[in-house]
């Protein structure tokens, strides 16, 4: 992500104190201590112009999930509402901000696109990545029958319901082989964790690639 | 999780017959209304789904208001008006109705609501027989299970199921073809329908304007059930009202179309009062018993309410991967899926079953396909934490809340954090597969670390 970035001319910061938006407590039904972690977060990224995140799900959590924490606690809910607007999933930030859908990357091979939920039905990202992988050259992007399909993984709900959850996964990868692509993209490295140890368990030839991964290579 | 009926969500994962069942059927409900909600077809979806969640909004926060005018309009049409705080007493009326008129057979036509409150079994109890009329329902009936979902009852069914059940059941051949089972059903109904000296239906909506129940449904047998015998009762929970009968123009619109793709379906009736002077058919007496059985509790917390919205649709069922994997059956209330998990611990209270609301990966597929527009996942993720709150209280869940308070220290010490992560890194390859890291090797290989984490690669670069 920081050499796509970097490569359109974008200056990158990393903080280093950075460590997570908070949604796993959140989902699991603490609000209290996703609040700590997050109140962390929008400390560290204090005075940040544009916060770009290689997370459809974590960035969903900042711009839409932090209100929700913070009810009630005015200040809090000020700082949250002032940071939302800057919080960008790195594929829209390409398509809205840095106004791109070609970075010039190159990848060869057959990928399909998984989308991953939040960004889906929380953001609203569905064509931006897909616009993404069309320009990558040597790249054909083939379409999955269960492309909105989820993935499984949920967070805790993966080793709640391991079962269920690997079924989920399981299907989906049924839909991935049926397209005959060797590699699936997603924007949310957490859909792509489950993924892949699905794949690996059951020893088949798919490789699982980040969107940022796929436009970094030249 | 602990609670869930682990043993029989297994059974349901290993057993393919009844997966392929659950996903050929439930595919098809979703193709249909993928199609039937299309912007060609239906350009206007998005609005009325906005129309249907502010109408229902609308009465929910007005509800004494409109119960009031229901019950006048149903007056004013001859009829009477019931209201019934739980099971036990929707029982104790039907008893007594059926005492002072001397009934002993019960047609009933698809109702959720009278499933909830399991009519059937506590009206046997007094030799009094009900029988249900939906094919779906009546194969049910005689295989004594409960619906597997709430629009398609007989879901996980196949015909070979049904073959076995009439044949052991009703003393007839074993027949697998489809239509002649039908048949079969009709010929054994038919003479119930006669006989019978009550019809009980449910109802998708009442209409407060004009005091009438509204059913809709593809068999005729509802509307034989709520014609043919002397006594049609309608059943219903008081959130089934809606203001006005145009009202019906946007949620009729949405209800066929969500819940099988079908544009209408194929009986709508549209029932108020008994039969009157010069009418040739109708029943001589019509009540409608307005449901509470825990209902005005979900009233009380402004955000939660909006889970009485529901018209019962289905598509969040059949949208819900979980629900796809695990069925209808390991819901522990007769509302499965979705809307299940998030009613059920509103009735119930959030420790009856304080896994429910944990059994979703909130992929949110279930509020994207609502009509009516519930927040389920933000309602799921509410009632987590409600479920939480209420382990604390009752001291339980001790292990899993301190592992989260560490785990906030943790995030809230970035150089605690990298050393952790750093360790993590190394040794977890090594870790004893036990715990969570044995329930996640369960299914999946542990994923493999990069060499070089990138805060190293980002302080070595500079």
């Amino acid at each position: 992500m920081t050499q796509v970035l970097e490569r359109l001319g974008f200056q990158v910061d990393f903080p280093p104190a950075q460590t997570c938006c908070g949604q796993p407590a959140f989902n699991s039904g603490y609000p209290a201590e996703a609040g700590t972690v997050a109140r962390h977060f929008l400390e560290t990224f204090r005075g940040a112009e544009y916060i770009v995140v290689p997370s459809g799900s974590c960035t969903s959590m900042i711009s839409h999930h932090y209100t929700d924490i913070f009810a009630g606690d005015e200040k809090m809910l000020a700082l949250a509402r002032g940071v939302a607007p800057r919080v960008w999933e790195f594929s829209r930030f390409l398509i809205e901000v840095a106004g791109v859908d070609d970075v010039g990357a190159r990848f060869d091979g057959v990928v399909t696109y998984h989308d991953s939920c939040h960004a889906l039905r929380e953001l609203g990202i569905k064509d931006g990545p897909r616009k993404l992988l069309a320009k990558v050259k040597g790249l054909t992007l083939r379409e999955m029958e269960a492309a909105e399909e989820c993935c499984g993984f949920g967070g805790t709900f993966s080793v709640k319901f391991p079962e269920v959850s690997g079924g989920m996964a399981r299907t989906k990868i049924d839909s991935i082989l049926k397209t005959e692509a060797g590699t699936v993209v997603s924007i949310d490295s957490s859909c792509l964790m489950q993924l892949q140890g699905v794949i690996d368990r059951a020893g088949l030839p798919i490789r699982t690639a980040h969107l940022a991964e796929i436009l970094a290579g030249t | 999780m602990t609670g869930e009926p682990s043993e029989t969500i297994q059974q349901t994962l290993s057993d393919a017959r009844l997966q392929l069942a659950i996903y050929s059927a439930t595919n098809r409900l979703m193709t249909h209304r993928a199609g039937a909600v299309g912007p060609d077809l239906l350009p206007e979806y998005q609005e009325l789904r906005n129309d249907a969640n502010q109408l229902k909004k609308h009465t929910i926060d007005h509800l004494d208001y409109y119960l009031e005018l229901f019950e006048r309009n149903v007056i004013a049409y001859g009829g009477k008006v019931v209201y019934c705080t739980d099971s036990q007493e929707v029982a104790d009326f039907v008893l007594s109705l059926a005492k002072q008129r001397g009934a002993h057979l019960i047609v009933k036509s698809k109702s959720m609501t009278t499933e909830e409150i399991h009519f059937n079994e506590r009206l046997e109890k007094h030799q009094l027989e009900a029988v249900e009329t939906d094919l779906g329902e009546y194969i049910l009936q005689l295989a004594h299970q409960r619906p597997y979902h709430i629009v398609a009852p007989a879901l996980h069914l196949t015909r070979y199921d049904v073959a076995e059940i009439f044949s052991k059941n009703l003393g007839v051949e074993n027949e697998v073809v489809i239509e002649k089972q039908t048949r079969i059903a009709r010929v054994a109904l038919r003479e119930k329908f006669l006989r019978a000296d009550i019809g009980v239906t449910g109802a998708n909506f009442l209409v407060a304007d004009s005091g009438a129940v509204v059913v809709v449904e593809n068999e005729g047998n509802a509307r034989l059930t709520s014609s043919a015998p002397k006594i049609h009762i309608a059943v219903a929970g008081i959130e089934k009202l809606i203001p006005r009968a145009q009202d019906l123009g946007v949620f009729l619109t949405l209800l066929g179309r969500s819940a099988t793709g079908q544009p209408l379906t194929v009986y709508t009736s549209f029932l108020s009062g008994p039969r009157r002077s010069g009418e040739i058919d109708g029943p001589d007496e019509f009540y409608v018993v307005l449901l509470d059985n825990g209902r005005t509790k979900l009233l009380a917390d402004p955000e939660k309410r909006q889970s009485l919205y529901c018209i019962r649709c289905g598509a969040c069922l059949n949208h819900c991967p979980v629900y796809r994997k695990i069925g209808g059956h390991n819901y522990p209330w007769v509302y499965s899926g979705p809307i299940g998990a998030i009613i059920t611990p509103q009735f119930h209270g959030v420790l009856k079953d304080p896994w429910l609301p944990f059994a979703s990966s909130l992929c949110g597929a279930c509020a994207e396909v609502c009509p009516v527009n519930i927040e389920i996942p933000k309602l799921l993720l509410k009632l987590r934490s409600e479920v939480t709150d209420a382990q604390r209280r009752e001291g339980q869940g001790g292990m899993e809340r301190w592992a989260f308070g560490i785990w906030a220290w943790v995030m809230t010490h970035p150089r605690i954090y990298l050393m952790l992560a750093r360790m993590g890194g190394l040794f977890a390859p090594m870790l004893p597969k036990v715990g969570l890291l044995g329930k996640w090797a369960s299914q999946r290989e542990i994923p493999k670390v990069a060499k070089t984490s990138f805060h190293q690669w980002w302080r070595e670069r500079k």
